[in-house]
């Protein structure tokens, strides 16, 4: 069993990632192409997967069906570039456990492998009627057009405490897939968080400035904003809705 | 093909007219001529043959037959007399100046009995016009005229001591004179030799002056337009025709070079959007590129960084490489969204801190330029909600265009900041309009200072067309795209749905005239006046929020100035007088950025005499 493996076709980054992780204690295999990951992963087991959406071969996506379908539980985290948000959106979608955007820091890969690692704990799974953005946020529209948007428990448990919750201004405009809120965890770890819809911020919870109050409660009373969303039934496609998780 | 050309065909009707009209005018003049001189020769014939009758009357009266013969020979064999004689009532001819005619009989079908005799009884009393007659004596001989006098009886001839004529006889005889018309048929003959060549001449130098007359109002021009059209369809939009005349072909020229004009400018609008378009692709692809070896570097200085937080001597300087990869990330982020138009990631921020920044970014390249970068901050201002990363993107091209237009003499740039508050009216922009049945009317194609354009479909005194609002809100300074009178109504509707947009039972303030509203969501209505003129608007909701708070900042240099036909178009995206070493997209960039900040930017300058650049951010989002 191997902390983690890198799949990328471009050296430089499977070099940073391993030298990166290793100075953390994390043992680190390297694949420069999806045939060649899926080749180690059939023979080893990883506790979690690094896996760049685009590569010359076989991009990220079929990666990680086929992954699913040989039944191989590791945690994909998906490595996406600025250029393709909507990769974001369609990895969470895909069943990926998170994504990052390249280029990135080294904290900020940390930070995401740290969550990643920590596994899939018991969490509280959201309410019917809910739609959710992979396990970091979810939605619920409200009448008038308007929609709530929140962070979800599997989020919440796979941190290691939320010591802050940095909230964006009113009025401001989110992409979906695009950072809504920034977590800061107790160890320091910053994660983006995000939005689950495309749309203008109408309404920021108050309540949302206490990290207690969202842990406590993130589907009701921890919501963080109330959105206008821009085009809410595409957005939609790309969410999971949280009825058929009860299935 | 000289026959296709229009001069040629205007030159040809012309001298065809001519011909026609000079030929009927000709055959008139010449029939009437012909008819006088005709006229003139029947005078002097009938005088003659008057002067003949009374000259040999004594002598008929005496009987003296050879003084008769004598006197007729003597008279008749005049050079301008074909010939005269006297015949009985029996047709015999009694005398003649021809001798060799005398004693002959004269058929009553013959020239000079067939007028009296063609009804079958004898005519006794003729018109002069009737006694005369053209013929010719051998056909194909000269014409001659010849009138007849007849000899009535008188008591005189019956009295007389011959007793040749019984008092019941009304005719005697008659005396025929023949004149030859050789002269006159000269005469006619040389007037239409003359018409002929007057007409000729005439109808020559008419097409000398109608083709040269054509040539210069007509071929020409049209010629000008033939190559302009020619020259524009080969693609060359900047071509003008030289505008030489007030008549219809001048103003054809001069709405074709409109028409080049705004066909340039379409032009220019489609081939900046397919320049944005294909941008969004290499952006979309250099960011791919760009993306992993900017991983390398930050991922590996964020590590050092990291690893050696023991050594600050190397601490500070991995902080600046991975603050700078940080920006670089930021920036092809920001291409990216330019690219997507995005939004900014706004925070409150100090901008003369991010003014300082950026100055220091730039420092050393200005330095190398001799140029001096002068900070003069208002430290007072409050802080505004801005995307750091983007702003100090503005500045930084701002310092670096200023630079650039400074050139390698050296110069100043003097950054100043403030605080103001303005109020709405010019300051906002109506960034949405919509009819009441909800259709846009933001149109982004016609740009007035180069914002969209709220269009209203306008019908006015029969004309039908749009008229293009200038969406900074209360500004005026609409275009009209049909002539508009204060007289006559102006109906205002959707272009979509024809939905009136005319406000019943409402009147602008101002002048009185009918007023239009339309509605901005989620900002209420927006009304204004529907006089050609008047810019008055007014948006409730935005009005009510009353002045707003900005923070202002200018950066002044002391360069070379932009020329003044350039100023309206520096913004606009892949606009560069710098030729191959500006990309153009500075400036548009700049644009996208304080407008996605709700903000604005102006600048002032004057060819020589340095250019302002006033930015205004709001405070408040």
């Amino acid at each position: 069993m191997k902390d983690i493996l890198v799949i990328d076709d471009e050296p430089v980054i499977t070099a940073a990632v391993t030298r990166i992780c290793e100075a953390e204690g994390l043992s680190v295999d390297t694949a420069s192409s999806s045939a060649a990951g899926l080749a180690l992963l059939s023979r080893t087991a990883y506790r979690l997967v690094l896996c760049d959406v685009m590569m010359s071969d076989v991009d990220g996506f079929a990666l990680l069906a086929e992954a699913a379908r040989r039944g191989l539980s590791a945690p994909v985290v998906m490595m996406t570039g600025y250029a393709t948000l909507d990769n974001a959106v369609r990895a969470l979608a895909s069943g990926a456990a998170d994504f990052i955007a390249k280029p990135f820091t080294a904290d900020e890969l940390l930070a995401v492998a740290r969550r990643a690692l920590r596994g899939v704990p018991d969490y509280v799974p959201c309410p019917p009627s809910y739609y959710r953005l992979g396990g970091v946020s979810w939605v619920k529209e409200e009448a008038g057009g308007i929609v709530q948007v929140g962070l979800s428990d599997q989020f919440l448990k796979t941190i290691d405490g939320l010591a802050a919750l940095e909230l964006a201004p009113l009025n401001e405009e989110a992409a979906q897939g695009g950072t809504c809120a920034t977590v800061v965890t107790a160890s320091g770890d910053r994660h983006g968080v995000a939005s689950p819809v495309s749309g203008r911020i109408v309404e920021v919870n108050p309540a949302a400035t206490n990290p207690a109050a969202v842990e406590k409660d993130p589907y009701f009373g921890g919501w963080l904003y109330r959105m206008l969303p821009l085009d809410l039934p595409s957005d939609l496609k790309s969410l999971v809705s949280c009825s058929s998780d009860r299935l | 093909m000289l026959s296709r050309r229009i001069g040629f065909k205007l030159t040809g009707a012309v001298a065809a007219t001519a011909l026609v009209t000079i030929s009927v005018f000709a055959y008139v003049s010449i029939r009437s001529h012909e008819r006088s001189l005709l006229a003139e020769v029947e005078r002097h014939a009938n005088q003659l043959s008057e002067a003949v009758k009374s000259g040999t009357e004594y002598d008929m009266l005496g009987n003296q037959r050879e003084r008769i013969h004598q006197s007729i020979t003597r008279v008749g064999n005049q050079s301008s007399i074909e010939r005269i004689r006297v015949m009985n009532k029996s047709g015999a001819v009694i005398y003649s100046s021809d001798a060799a005619e005398i004693g002959k009989n004269v058929d009553k079908q013959a020239e000079s009995c067939f007028l009296c005799h063609s009804a079958g009884r004898p005519l006794e009393r003729l018109e002069i016009k009737e006694r005369t007659r053209v013929f010719r004596l051998q056909p194909g001989g000269p014409r001659t005229l010849g009138i007849i006098n007849p000899i009535y009886n008188a008591p005189s001839c019956w009295t007389a001591a011959c007793h040749a004529h019984p008092r019941s006889q009304v005719v005697l005889g008659v005396l025929d004179v023949t004149l030859p018309l050789t002269a006159i048929d000269r005469e006619i003959r040389r007037a239409q030799l003359e018409v002929v060549i007057f007409a000729l001449s005439a109808i020559l130098a008419l097409s000398v002056i109608v083709a040269f007359l054509v040539k210069r109002w007509v071929d020409v021009p049209v010629a000008d337009l033939l190559a302009a059209t020619q020259r524009v369809a080969g693609g060359d939009l900047r071509y003008t025709i030289e505008e030489k005349s007030d008549d219809e072909l001048g103003m054809l020229a001069r709405s074709f070079n409109n028409m080049t004009a705004k066909l340039s400018e379409a032009r220019l609008q489609l081939f900046q959007s397919d320049k944005l378009a294909s941008l969004g692709r290499l952006a979309a692809g250099v960011a791919h590129e760009i993306n992993n070896p900017l991983t390398g570097v930050l991922t590996y200085s964020s590590f050092l960084l990291k690893r050696t937080k023991a050594q600050p001597e190397l601490q500070e300087d991995l902080k600046v490489i991975v603050r700078e990869t940080l920006r670089s990330r930021e920036i092809v982020k920001s291409l990216l969204d330019f690219a997507r138009q995005s939004v900014p990631k706004k925070t409150e921020a100090d901008v003369n801190e991010i003014v300082a920044r950026a100055a220091t970014v730039v420092e050393s390249q200005l330095a190398l330029n001799h140029v001096k970068l002068v900070l003069v901050p208002d430290r007072s201002i409050p802080k505004a909600a801005v995307d750091a990363n983007q702003i100090q993107q503005v500045f930084i091209n701002l310092f670096v265009n200023a630079s650039d237009a400074i050139g390698p003499k050296g110069g100043t740039i003097t950054v100043s900041s403030a605080a103001l508050s303005l109020s709405p009216v010019g300051i906002t922009q109506i960034k949405k309009a919509q009819c009441p049945k909800r259709h846009s009317l933001v149109e982004g194609e016609v740009r007035i200072d180069g914002k969209p354009s709220v269009r209203l479909k306008a019908r006015h005194d029969g004309n039908e067309g749009f008229i293009y609002l200038n969406s900074m809100y209360g500004m005026g300074g609409h275009h009209y795209g049909i002539p508009v009178d204060d007289k006559k109504e102006l109906a205002l509707a959707c272009p979509e749905c024809s939905s009136s947009l005319i406000q019943p039972n409402r009147e602008c303030p101002r002048c009185g005239a009918p007023v239009y509203a339309f509605e901005s969501p989620p900002r209420g209505l927006v009304e204004g006046c529907s006089r050609k003129g008047c810019p008055w608007q007014r948006w409730e909701d935005v009005d009510a929020t009353g002045a707003k708070e900005f923070v202002e900042v200018r950066v002044h240099d002391d360069g070379c100035g932009i020329a003044k036909e350039h100023l309206p178009k520096i913004f606009e995206p892949f606009y560069s007088t710098k030729g191959q070493t500006g990309t153009g997209l500075g400036l548009s960039v700049i644009w996208g950025i304080v407008d996605n900040h709700n903000g604005s930017i102006a600048v002032e300058s004057e060819a020589g005499a340095g250019t302002t650049f006033v930015l205004r951010l709001p405070v408040k989002p």
